[in-house]
């Protein structure tokens, strides 16, 4: 049995490796024949300051709203180059080939390449040589009357966005400045009418890294889920020293006959910092309820107060005292950052609790509200992945959960498998990062950077 | 029994004598600061460096309320309690404005009767099913104040983490895992031929760091000496991160001294 799971773990830890691998190697020879297939177009012969090489196409990876405008590197030695500041294009585009053409706008130096659009091209270095430009959108003069313009007032405009699956023409009108003082240009129009339809895609190839990795994280993290199931007790997860002293704090409060304060941090209810935080706040009610001691709850989201009272509720049910429960204590403090801060410092300071928990994403209120705990005696457990607010923390609470630890935490509490599996698979996520680290360097280092590329977003 | 007895009620009596005694002292606590700041702005207009007038009342209302707060830096007072309450609700009746005009009469009330207004078709339908149904799930929360259908509630509760959860997730693995393992692979040798520093901090900042979160190894032998480098990277970087931090706090001071002894009491000039 042990075998098979073990086949059936390699099989699905690997084969979405090898997929990985193997689309994103695909992904690029195809990138690469696109483009070598759109150099062989080029056909557009054209005087020396005129863009070589014009495309038109739809913006790859959208929703269907945008266009690109791609020109080859002028190559001619002889000629302006595009990168002259001096040569500027003018861009007007129509639903219809014969007009009534509308500005889209002025391309001027410096001009950005294929290669600034890492998500829409790639990172082939071919893409250095070709200049594009994004459509998004056009200005359109708004209908008038006779007589409604005033003599030396410019008529009103509309911005107009690109439609998804609609034919747009383009003509491209190459500027040349030729004095300063007065302003003046060398126009030129091209004669060619460029065009593209708008199509929105359903698959951004561009995630498609981001999309893999996913998969693999989820295959190795059920699989880890399941394995913890059969085996809770089998899967070892390291000390975390804050965790311990967790339960020292709250009996601290029972022995001192004193209120311990849960400190929510200013996330709201769907962010993962506050998800951790709540179950951390479920297995520490738990306890308060075993131990028979008084638990109060701080909040400056109302959502995150309603969730807050239904897991403390669930945890004195489950600990076999619902009538201990109080919802009163499970309070709004206040809507605003700092008024937060004030209203919890206040509680602090009146109340006096013996132990004092701060769980979730904090900013600079964090050093306010831990200060004044450390001041009124009460031991302090913070957990936060908010990096900036980590130091305060540290310097003035008892134990800090830094980071990840802080969603470790709830799995070394409550040993759910779930939880567990997470963990778990989070750690062979690692293990495989800091693998594609070592390889991504050495291969970098030699020259060779279509490794790393593969796991660039 | 009896002496416990005897304990707590002389123990209740000292309560209520120190209690009064506190009332009595907030009082004059407050009876001495207002009549402090009423005699300043008093001097203030007097002398013409506050004019009289909304902009003026908003100065004196503020500087009391920042010396109310920084009050607190002695201890807890009737003062700081007065600010706490009054920035408390102002900050809670600034939310529910704000929340009403932006969200309930924008998103949801006048975009209702926008699409009213206009021809009925299959799209204005789904546009008007886009704003009623999140609003119904919003709506489920109120069922909290009748006991029996609270239940009710966990609907709201679910959709709003599940939405949360799944737009965070694949931003998560493009913001925490692509977008830092972009710089750290980068070359350590220089184009020169010398030893990239920088790129070799990272590349073993980064590992080192990684191994002190990884949770299924005892920290012992080599995984226990690589992840104390990893601390040490941490904590480093945590220092820089605090020193940058307290610096701009300062600021944060720096501008408050500036409103009380420039905008209130003109001491400060320029």
């Amino acid at each position: 049995m042990r075998n098979l799971f073990y086949l059936i773990f390699n099989f699905f830890l690997l084969t979405p490796c090898l997929l990985f691998v193997f689309t994103s190697v695909f992904t690029s020879v195809m990138t690469m024949t696109i483009t070598t297939t759109a150099r062989g177009e080029v056909d557009v012969l054209v005087p020396l300051t005129v863009p070589e090489g014009l495309q038109l196409i739809d913006k790859p990876n959208d929703n269907g709203q945008a266009l690109m405008l791609l020109w080859k590197k002028n190559s001619s030695a002889n000629s302006s180059a595009p990168e002259n500041d001096k040569i500027s294009y003018e861009i007007i585009i129509a639903e219809n080939q014969n007009g009534p053409f509308f500005p889209v706008g002025k391309i001027i130096a410096p001009f950005k390449t294929k290669y600034d659009f890492p998500q829409l091209f790639g990172y082939a270095k071919e893409n250095k040589e070709y200049y594009a430009f994004e459509i998004k959108g056009y200005t359109k003069p708004n209908e008038v009357k006779a007589g409604e313009v005033k003599e030396g007032e410019k008529p009103k405009t509309t911005d107009v966005l690109l439609s998804p699956n609609v034919t747009y023409y383009v003509k491209v009108k190459v500027l040349e400045e030729i004095s300063t003082t007065p302003l003046k240009f060398n126009e030129k129009e091209l004669n060619e009418v460029l065009s593209a339809t708008t199509k929105g895609n359903w698959f951004a190839t561009n995630k498609t890294n981001s999309v893999l990795i996913l998969i693999f994280l989820t295959v190795v993290i059920m699989l880890y889920i399941y394995w913890a199931q059969r085996n809770p007790h089998g899967l070892f997860i390291r000390k975390i020293a804050g965790l311990d002293a967790m339960d020292d704090a709250i009996g601290r409060a029972t022995e001192m006959g004193k209120m311990a304060l849960f400190v929510h941090g200013l996330r709201s209810v769907s962010d993962v910092p506050t998800i951790a935080a709540m179950n951390i706040l479920g297995r520490i009610a738990r306890k308060i309820a075993e131990f028979d001691a008084e638990l109060k709850v701080s909040h400056w989201d109302p959502i995150v107060q309603q969730v807050s009272q239904e897991t403390v509720k669930e945890a004195y049910i489950e600990a076999g005292r619902p009538d201990a429960y109080k919802e009163e204590n499970i309070f709004f403090a206040a809507g605003d950052q700092f008024s937060y801060a004030a209203a919890v410092e206040g509680v602090m300071v009146r109340e006096k609790p013996a132990a004092i928990f701060h769980f979730g994403y904090f900013y600079a209120e964090s050093l306010l509200l831990s200060e004044t705990g450390a001041q009124t005696g009460a031991i302090q457990i913070a957990g936060t992945d908010a990096f900036t607010q980590i130091p305060f923390f540290i310097t003035t609470c008892d134990y800090t959960l830094i980071g990840e630890e802080l969603y470790a935490a709830s799995a070394y509490l409550s040993r759910e498998p779930k939880l567990l599996g997470g963990i778990k698979g989070q750690d062979v996520g690692k293990v495989a990062i800091i693998a594609v680290l070592i390889l991504g360097t050495i291969f970098t280092t030699c020259g060779w950077e279509r490794f790393s590329q593969l796991f660039w977003p | 029994m009896s002496a416990i007895d005897t304990d707590s009620n002389s123990n209740s009596n000292s309560d209520m004598n120190s209690n009064s005694h506190n009332k009595t002292n907030e009082w004059w606590i407050f009876a001495v600061f207002f009549s402090i700041i009423i005699i300043a702005n008093a001097i203030l207009l007097g002398s013409g460096s506050l004019k009289w007038g909304w902009s003026g009342v908003g100065i004196m209302m503020a500087a009391a309320f920042t010396i109310g707060l920084y009050s607190f830096l002695y201890q807890d007072n009737p003062l700081f309690k007065m600010a706490e309450h009054f920035y408390v609700g102002i900050a809670t009746a600034y939310l529910i404005i704000v929340t009403w005009y932006s969200v309930i009469l924008t998103d949801i009330i006048y975009a209702l009767r926008d699409l009213w207004s206009q021809p009925f078709s299959s799209t204005i339908f789904w546009q008007m099913m886009a704003i009623i149904l999140p609003t119904m799930i919003g709506l489920l929360v109120y069922t909290r104040l009748v006991p029996s259908i609270s239940w009710l509630s966990r609907i709201t509760f679910a959709v709003i983490i599940g939405f949360g959860s799944g737009l965070a997730i694949p931003n998560a693995i493009n913001a925490y895992i692509l977008e830092q393992l972009k710089p750290s692979m980068m070359p350590l040798w220089t184009s020169a031929g010398g030893i990239a520093w920088g790129a070799l901090v990272i590349f073993f900042g980064v590992i080192t760091t990684l191994v002190y979160f990884f949770f299924s190894l005892e920290h012992k032998g080599v995984i226990g000496k690589t992840a104390k480098i990893g601390i040490w990277f941490l904590m480093i970087s945590f220092g820089a991160s605090f020193g940058y931090t307290v610096m701009a706090r300062f600021s944060l001071l720096i501008e408050r001294i500036n409103f009380l002894f420039r905008d209130w009491i003109p001491l400060i000039n320029g």
